[in-house]
Formats: structure tokens, sequence, C-alpha cells
């Protein structure tokens, strides 16, 4: 366990919200926050991210977009995803 | 109808060169700054047969496709770029050029930029006679379709099957009555459907093409936001589903085409009541293009698009047109009420279609069973669930392979869309004395892997 990297608290609400939306075999915990979402990493696809964003926008009152310049950075990992569903809460 | 092989079909078809062609980042483009980057391009093309173009931004796609017209290109429009596919194209096309955003760059390939380093304005537009048309008989692309052998099976497309296939079915759709409208379509224009009913009808119709390609809701709202007249949303079921359930308020619509898999009757339903426009489908194939459409509200049956006949022996449906080469086995089982008219009734056993894109297992089967380590291997379709898509699921006797090593030899082959979720790896498949894998029995096995 010592190798795993700590979740914060939204991370793990994050990650846990990812894993049962899509119903990965993945344990949330486990999920390495800085680790790519797609392709490697986690494995998810435009298909699979366009399901997170309708639960993150259920969950969290959010609404994601892709088509600015933050495009590539959000989706990089949890923590990048996270961090930008946090600034979009506190704004 | 015989069409003389002399003939030649417009590449747009757009009321002057002033009248609004695109809406892209933000800014108007006219026909002729079109037009001029066309020209340009074709000019900073190298010589070379054919054209692999792998611009995302669709105004980027569009000049590509005018140039490569223009310079006799072929464009080869591959299901995917897996680092296989691309391996694959550039083996079976020597010289292969390949067309990009600005700066993208892939490994090992000669790439273009397909618009102009310093903007659309940066050109000087075309000369007077800038009226592009082709001859009907010009090889104008080459789309793919997953072969069960593993090879990605060309479709030749001349450029009259392709005008005269959008053609029929904007005829059919009453696009005409819209006007110059404005298009936003969530589909990738590499893919048929999106080549067909993003670029090719907005080329053909003289639609004003949104370059962005949105995905999440509140993009969808921000592109057609951007257009200033009517406006038409291209989609897939996936995409309307995620836009319906995630309720973002909309700009007023005029009309919503549906394509990739069937729309569940009361998806179609909701989608016009909330959206406040008629939804239509199309109906098609790679191997065909665009073959019938339907306004899903309003009817289960499919109407051939104009020219376009079916008929049934025991192999199965086969459609044939006045613009297509022979005849085609569609892979759907089909109930047909007349030569033009017919319900659908799913695929046939060995099809797999995941938000819009096909595939055949046995395809996926034999890339599967060719990575090395690999004993014995099988996919299958599980239990379709309440909501989300439904994935693809394997077992796999692989003693010596992890999960990841397994995955990342298969992301480099099939498309990342059919890998499989769940994975799961046994002892052995539960083959029945003639060899073959029930589906029962796989199931069972998925369920529960060390129950035999």
């Amino acid at each position: 366990m010592s190798d795993l990297k700590a979740l914060s608290p939204t991370e793990l609400d994050l990650a846990t919200l990812i894993v049962n939306t899509l119903t990965l075999e993945a344990d949330p915990e486990s999920i390495d926050p800085d680790a790519p979402l797609y392709g490697e990493g986690l494995g998810l696809d435009s298909i699979d991210i366009l399901e997170v964003a309708l639960a993150v926008s259920k969950t969290y009152g959010v609404k994601l977009r892709a088509d600015d310049e933050n495009n590539t950075k959000i989706f990089t990992s949890l923590r990048t995803l996270n961090d930008h569903i946090q600034q979009l809460k506190a704004a | 109808m015989t069409i003389l092989s002399t003939s030649r079909l417009p590449l747009l078809r757009h009321g002057s060169p002033d009248a609004l062609f695109a809406w892209h980042d933000g800014r108007p483009v006219t026909v002729r700054a079109y037009l001029a980057a066309v020209h340009d391009l074709a000019r900073r093309l190298p010589d070379g047969a054919y054209l692999l173009n792998l611009c995302g931004d669709r105004l980027g796609f569009a000049v590509g496709l005018g140039a490569a017209l223009l310079r006799r290109q072929i464009s080869l429009h591959p299901p995917n770029d897996t680092p296989d596919t691309l391996r694959q194209l550039e083996e079976g096309y020597p010289g292969l050029i390949c067309l990009t955003d600005a700066g993208v760059r892939y490994p090992g390939m000669a790439c273009v930029d397909a618009l102009p380093r310093d903007g659309l304005d940066s050109l000087t537009a075309p000369p007077e006679d800038a009226d592009l048309a082709f001859p009907a008989d010009q090889v104008a692309a080459i789309a793919f379709t997953s072969g069960s052998t593993g090879r990605p099976m060309p479709q030749v497309k001349s450029w009259g099957t392709l005008v005269r296939s959008v053609h029929g079915a904007g005829t059919a759709l009453g696009i005409a009555r819209l006007g110059p409208a404005g298009l936003v379509g969530t589909v990738p224009h590499q893919h048929m459907y999106g080549l067909e009913s993003v670029i090719l009808l907005a080329l053909q119709h003289g639609l004003v093409l949104h370059g962005g390609r949105p995905l999440f809701p509140a993009d969808i709202a921000a592109s057609l936001d951007d257009l200033p007249g009517r406006r038409i949303l291209v989609t897939t079921p996936v995409h309307l589903q995620a836009l319906l359930a995630d309720g973002t308020a909309l700009p007023p619509l005029d009309f919503i085409l549906c394509a990739t898999a069937p729309l569940a009757p009361q998806l179609a339903i909701d989608a016009e009541a909330k959206l406040g426009a008629p939804l239509h489908e199309i109906y098609g194939c790679s191997e065909t293009g665009q073959l019938a459409v339907r306004r899903t509200s309003a009817t289960a049956e499919w109407l051939c698009i104009d020219g376009i006949r079916l008929r049934q022996d025991e192999q199965g449906t086969w459609a044939s047109g006045d613009f297509l080469d022979g005849e085609t086995l569609l892979a759907d089982v089909i109930e047909l009420k007349s030569d033009t008219r017919f319900v659908l009734h799913g695929r046939s056993a060995d099809q797999v279609n995941i938000a819009g894109k096909r595939s055949s297992l046995a395809f996926l089967n034999h890339h599967l069973n060719s990575v090395e380590g690999v004993k014995d291997g099988v996919f299958f379709m599980p239990r379709e669930g309440e909501s989300g898509t439904t994935r693809l699921a394997a077992l796999v006797v692989a003693p010596g392979l992890t999960a990841e090593t397994l995955l990342a030899h298969l992301r480099e082959r099939i498309d990342p869309i059919f890998l499989p979720r769940p994975l799961q790896f046994v002892d052995a498949l539960p083959r029945n004395p003639t060899g073959k894998l029930p589906r029962e029995a796989l199931l069972r096995m998925l369920d529960d892997p060390r129950r035999e």
C-alpha cells in the first residue's frame, strides 16, 4: 500500500464517481491521480468521458467544456480533472 | 438512368463567392476564402497518389477534400488512427501524404498542414474561373471497413457516387427547405457518416459548416450559438442521449439528423419534444454510403433514397443503386415491405456496433488470437445494460500475460471502443463437443469464471 499515491478527499469522490459510472473493475483508492485517463492508465475513451461529464454535471452541478485551450489539459489525469471541477464549483 | 462518365459535378453549391461557407474559430469564412485555401493547399501538396486526411478541424478537412480532388489525389478514410492502422496504410499506399491540423505530426509520415500557417486572410482570392467541378468517375476517396481477416477492406468511392448519395439523402430529408442553414456535427468526419452528413451535406446543399467538433452538451450548445441563422444538428444516438440526459438548453434548432445506430423511438420522440425540431435518421454503411431515411417519431419504416433498391435472397438483403457499383450484401437483418421500404431488425450475429463504430466479432477475434501468448480467446457482447454504452467482453486463455500487456497489444491493433471490458482470464474456454462457443456458456463463465 505504501507505493500508492494518496488521493485527496475530493479526488477520491471523483474516482468513486468514475468507477461507479463506468462500472470499472478498478478500486477507486488504487487509481493513480497522475495517470492518464485516456488510452493507457484507466483506458477511457470519448464515450466514457461523455458519461463521466454527465455524472459530473448531475453530482457537482457544473458543465464541462472541451473546446477551449484546456481541451487536453483537463482530461490529462484524475488530478487535473478534479482541479478543473473544483475551480468550476468555486467560480 | 445512365450517367455519362464525362459529367462533372461541382465541389460545392453555395449561392455566390460571398456566401458564408463556414464558421471557424469564432469567425465567418466565405466561399471565396474557402476556395482560396483549396487552391493554396493544392499548390503545397507534394506529388503522390494518396492523401490521408487526419484533420480534426472540419474546415481543414474540407479544404483537404477539395485540394485532393483538384490534384487528383485519393483521400483515404481509415476507421481509426491506431498505430497498426497507420502502419498498414503506409505499407499498402507507399508515398502516402498525411494531412493534419496545424503543427500535428505523426512519426515517420510525411505531414502537411491543411490550412495556411498565416491564416486564411493571408491568401489572395482564386481566379474568376474558380468554379470547381470534378468528373463523376474520378476516384475521390477510399473508405475502409474491418474485414474478418484483420486487414481493413478498401471501399472505393468515386466523386459521382459520393455526391449523388448525399444529394439523394438531402432530397429525401428536404434539406433545401432550410435554405443556407448552419450545420453543427458531433461525429468525426473520417467516419463515412460524418464525411457524408457533415462535410458533403454542407458542401452539396450550400450549408454553413461549423468548424468545431463538439462533444459535451455545453460545447454543442455553444457551437450552435455561433451560427446566425437556421440550425441543423448532425449527431448519433449516444451523443443525443447525453444531450437529453444533461438537460443543457440549446438555441432553437430546425433539424436534427441522427445515424450510426438505430435510435429508439421513445428517444426520438423525447428529442423532438425537448429540442423542438424534427428528427430524421439515416441508414447506411461504409460499403454503400447512405441508403434510406425515416422520421423516427412517425414511422418505423425506412424509405430508400431515390435510386436505391433492395432485394432479398437466401443470403440476406442486397442493396444496389444508380450510383453504386454492383450489389452489396447488408450486415443487418431486414424485413422488406417493398423494394424501397423496409424495417430493420438488428444486426447479423457477427456484427457489433458500439457507439456507432462497426466491427465484426470475427475481425476482433482474429486480432485477439494473433497476440503472442494468447492460446485461445473470444470476444462477445454481454447482456446489454440499462443505461450507458455496453462494451464487449472477452474471455482469454493466456497463462503468461497480464491484462495490461494484452490490452496494450490490442490497443495497437483495434479501435479502443472495442477493447474488452471486462477482460477475464480463464483456464479454458467453454467449448462444446463441436468446438463451438454457446453464448449462454460464455455468459455463465463471465458471471463466474471458476465454474465450468
